[in-house]
Parts: C-alpha cells; structure tokens; sequence
C-alpha cells in the first residue's frame, strides 16, 4: 500500500504491468515515450513481449495479432501516433479483440506540438477508422487515476472484447504525483478466451479473427451484435464524478488536466460568493448524457472548458437537450489554461453562451 | 484404392479462384507441407487482402485475416505471443510488395521466426488487374492501359533478391508452379521453409510466380507458359538465401 512518486507514463506502464499484460508494441512519439521505454526494460525482464515495431500502422497491428492470439496487449502513441493507428482500431473492434491503447494528446492538427492539449477528443471518441465502432474511452485527471483506470481497462477491454483507450494529456504523461500502485479495482468475473487463436490442438475446431462480412446480411447481423455490446457498455461503464452541485449557480464540465485545474477555480470562485459546480466525464465514450438529468432546474449555465476549441462541447449540447445555457471556454496549441482564466470565464458567462 | 486424397490441411470449402489460377496449387502445397510436418493443430495462418482474403475459410488450421499489407506485422503479434506455435502469412504482391513492404522488410530484419507464402501474379487481381509494383514493363493493366512504362512507373521490384539482403531473413527462394517438376520444387521450397521455422532459425519466405489468366486475359495454358517467358527472365528462380549454406 505503500506510495511511490512517478510520472505518469511511467505510471501507464507499471499500472499495465499490475494488470498482467503480455506484450507491447509501440513506436517513439513526444510526449509518451517513457511508456515504451519502461516497459522495454521491465516486460522481457519478466519473460514478457516489447518489440518497438517499424511505425505505429504496424505496432497496431501486431496489437491485433497478438490479442488475436488470446494475450493481454497494449500499445500507447500519441496524437499524429493515434491517427496512423485508427485503421487498426477500427479492425480490432470489427474482428472483436481486446486491448488497451495508451493516448497522451499533444497539439494540432498535422505535427502541431508536444505540449499538453485535448484536441484530440474527436479522434478519440469518434475515431478515424471506418464503420460503425466504438472505442470505450477513459480519461484520468490525475497520476493516481490513471493507474486506476489502466488496471481497469485490461479487465474492460476482455469482458467486452472491444479496444479500450485510456486518454492523458502531455501533462498528466509527464507530470510526478505520489500513487499506490496496488490499489484495488472492480473485481470481474472474466471468461477464458476460448476464441482465441491458440492452434487447434487447445480448442474445438478452428478459430478465426475476422471483420470480413462480403454478404449484406451478415454483415449487417455482425454490426447489430457490435451495437447490443456498445448498448451494455453505455448501461454498465459510463463513469463520472458530480462535484459541488448543490446550491450551484453555474456547472462546469471539463475532463482530464483541466477538470483539475477547474477544481482551483470553483475554490477560487466559491471565496468570492459564487457557487459552482461540476461535471467530470471519466468515460468520454461512453459519454455520461444521465449526468445532465441530475443538473438543478434553477442553474444560471452551463461552461464547457477543453483544451481545445470546442469538441466535447458538442457531447454537451446533445446531453443538455437544450435545458440550459452552455457556455465555452478553451485553449488550444498547447496552452494550459490558468485557474484565473477560468474565474474570469464564469464571471462573463453571458458573452461566452454558443448558440 | 484411393489414388488421391484432399488433403487434411484444406478445408472442404470449394474456393472462389479463378479457372488456371495457380493459388488453389499453392493452398494444396502449403495444406499438405503442414499436414506432413503434423503441425497443422498448431499453426496460425494469416490471410491478407487480395485474392487470398478468403485463405482462412480454405487452410483447416487457427487463421486470423489482417489488413491490406500488415499481415507481417500481426504475425509478429501472434508468434511473439505464441512462439512454440507455427506462424505463417499467405500474401500477393500488392499486399506483401507495395502497401506492406515495410512490414515485411523489418519482420524480415527482426528475423521473426515465421514463415511467409508470397503470390507473385504481377497485378492487383482481386480489384480488376491494376498495375502492381510487379507488373512487367510493358504489361498492359487497366491503370497502365499502354503497357508499363520505366519513366512513369518504374521496373518491377524483385522481392526475393531484396529481402536475400537482409540480415534476418534465414531462407528465401523463388520458385513456380508451371509444371509437375516445379510444383515438386515449390513443395520442397516450402517444406524447407516451414521447417527452418521449427528449427528457430528465423524468417523464412517463398516466392511462387503465379498466375492470373482472368486479369492478364489470357487461357490458363498461355498464362502458364507467360510466366516461365516472360516472369523468369525478370525474377529468376532459385534460393536467394540461405541461412544453412551461405558463409
């Protein structure tokens, strides 16, 4: 139980480490290559799988091979990393594999820069590669969440079968907080992969991994199964946390770096007499829309705050059915919003309300 | 007395290729090589995209089917997870020689201990015939209607002798399927390659010249005889690499 103080790369790789996992490929990018630098020394030191592939298209790819072959497999990139890796994600959903995918958003678009943005969110939630899928996305705010939430996206990604993408920013990626590593998570009864692709002599038949449908039918019965899964997923994995909601005038939502940085400026905000509160998605998809039921009737708005120009914004719009008014403040290209700026966004809430 | 059996490597799934196409002969060698080897209950193929994507309703082993040119790379995935099992990709040229060169190349050069079938039929045959980076100069495909040409398309890339360069790679030959002498070569090639896999030494591939009548519009006879004229002289058989014999 004891803690230890690390950066949150390094906490990417130990946590997936804690969780059993078997293999890594990956590929260099600023700002998460402590990730695969950890995990070079620490996998095969336990007799486990690093290979540093030839680019991120082919460390996704060996991700869906050998998640295929039945192990427990990640990779991790970031930003320009994570949209060359989008047609693989897309293959693994399609073909039902389990894995985990380390995202550290760094600005945009094209090469953009290394420094900490959630621009990102689009790709993550809505995701580049082609059909009808869903990656379930999680977000930590902190060094100790985000070892919480890679242990719990190992187990996720297996009872589903589906990628799961735990989405940091460059800040929380390099950024040293004290974390236990050994705090436990939901315990979940998983079933063995006996779908796994193991050779014949370990199961009945022959196993194949696959996302190919060329008759109409099947492949629309193969999308309508993927759907009922994402329908049990929205049911039993939307997470959020609701903080400060009572006597709230106004409510933020923010997820990631800058929910931490929201909670400075609703203390800030509460000195000076105005209440605030706030919604933190840690699902991104899931997105937690019932959040948005559990809003008091009588707040003055609602401020959306990204480092971004306005992405989850839209999740908000949806969410909020047009109840209340939502306002927006972001940062883009690797600026860190200050808790001032944030302070300053509430107090001229009317001039910042989208339309 | 039965004088000839299916082999138990096939599954009983007619295939879909095209009549005097050479990949049902190639699917034969390979099924029979695992058969005869007593591998097949260990062994995960891989199918890649082109003609060969449906190979995993046709070997009667585990499969799993990669996308276009990756199938390298999701071996590697699947023998660095399963190293005591046998791995192996089955891909055409537009897959393994253009979109998943780099695939290939660097599985070659980490000297991934799997096995690599390559169906050189020098076009895109299951999109219609475009111009593949095979593609013979002046062979005419539907996107290089005037014949290939150097200034504009380049000549075609030769695989087995690239690959011969690389460090990792334990095994490669080229060989064909234009007769029973060379079919029986091409088994050898094969058997050959599958076993240096089982011995640990390293990357192994064979590269079959094959045919492709529908798109090359000619009988499956003429395409046959095309490939020993006009393929051979282009990419000559033989062993490029050999782990076992060369210094």
């Amino acid at each position: 139980m004891s803690k230890v103080l690390m950066k949150g790369n390094e906490a990417i790789a130990r946590a997936a480490v804690k969780a059993g996992l078997d293999c890594f490929f990956g590929y260099p990018i600023t700002p998460q290559n402590e990730v695969p630098e950890y995990l070079s020394k620490l996998l095969p030191d336990a007799g486990k799988v690093f290979v540093q592939a030839e680019s991120e298209v082919a460390a996704i790819n060996m991700v869906y091979g050998a998640a295929g072959a039945g192990k427990r497999v990640m990779t991790s990139s970031s930003s320009v990393g994570i949209a060359l890796k989008q047609e693989g994600i897309s293959y693994i959903a399609g073909a039902e594999l389990p894995c985990v995918i380390g995202s550290v958003m760094r600005g945009g678009p094209g090469l953009g820069s290394i420094q900490p943005s959630q621009g990102d969110y689009y790709q993550a939630t809505r995701g580049g590669g082609n059909g009808d899928y869903h990656v379930i996305v999680l977000a930590p705010e902190s060094v100790q969440e985000t070892v919480d939430l890679m242990k719990e996206a190992f187990d996720i990604a297996d009872t589903y079968r589906n990628p799961v993408m735990v989405l940091a920013d460059g800040l929380i990626g390099q950024m040293m907080e004290s974390v236990d590593l050994d705090k436990p998570v939901k315990k979940r009864n998983l079933e063995p992969k006996t779908w796994a692709t193991t050779g014949m002599k370990n199961h009945e038949g022959r196993n194949i991994t696959n996302s190919l449908f060329l008759d109409s039918n099947d492949l629309e019965q193969h999308n309508l199964k993927l759907q009922k899964k994402y329908n049990e997923v929205i049911k039993h994995e939307t997470k959020f946390e609701m903080i400060n909601m009572e006597k709230a005038e106004y409510v933020i939502v923010a997820y990631g770096t800058t929910a931490r940085i929201c909670r400075s400026s609703i203390e800030m905000l509460a000195d000076n007499g105005i209440h605030v509160g706030m919604i933190r998605p840690i699902s991104l998809w899931p997105y937690p829309k019932k959040a948005f039921d559990l809003i008091p009737k009588d707040v003055k708005g609602i401020m959306v705050v990204e480092m971004s120009l306005g992405q989850m914004l839209d999740d908000v719009l949806i969410s909020n059915k047009g109840r209340h008014k939502v306002a927006f403040y972001g940062r883009a290209g690797g600026i860190v919003p200050e808790p001032e700026e944030i302070v300053e966004a509430i107090m001229t809430f009317d001039e910042r309300v989208v339309d | 007395m039965i004088k000839y059996e299916r082999s138990h490597g096939l599954t009983e799934k007619p295939t879909h290729y095209c009549p005097g196409c050479t990949h049902g002969i190639l699917h034969k060698l390979v099924a029979e090589v695992l058969d005869e080897l007593g591998v097949l209950d260990i062994t995960v193929g891989v199918a890649s995209v082109g003609c060969s994507v449906f190979s995993y309703e046709y070997f009667n082993c585990d499969m799993q089917q990669a996308a276009h040119g990756r199938a390298c790379a999701v071996a590697t995935g699947i023998k660095r997870s399963l190293p005591d099992n046998i791995v192996f990709t089955y891909q055409g040229d537009g897959d393994l020689a253009s979109i998943g060169i780099a695939e290939t190349i660097h599985a070659a050069n980490r000297g991934e201990n799997f096995t690599v079938i390559y169906a050189n039929n020098t076009t895109y045959g299951m999109t219609g015939g475009q111009m593949a980076p095979t593609t013979l100069l002046g062979q005419k495909t539907t996107t290089s209607q005037d014949g290939r040409n150097k200034p504009s398309h380049g000549e075609p890339i030769k695989m087995a002798e690239i690959l011969s360069q690389v460090t990792g790679a334990a095994y490669v030959e080229r060989v064909m399927l234009t007769d029973v002498s060379n079919i029986r070569k091409a088994k050898k090639a094969i058997k050959k390659a599958f076993t240096y896999q089982m011995e640990g030494k390293g990357f192994s591939l064979v590269e079959v010249l094959s045919t492709c009548p529908v798109n090359w519009k000619m009988t499956p006879r003429n395409a046959m005889e095309r490939v020993k004229e006009e393929m051979v002289p282009i990419f000559p058989l033989g062993v490029f690499k050999d782990v076992m014999t060369d210094d």
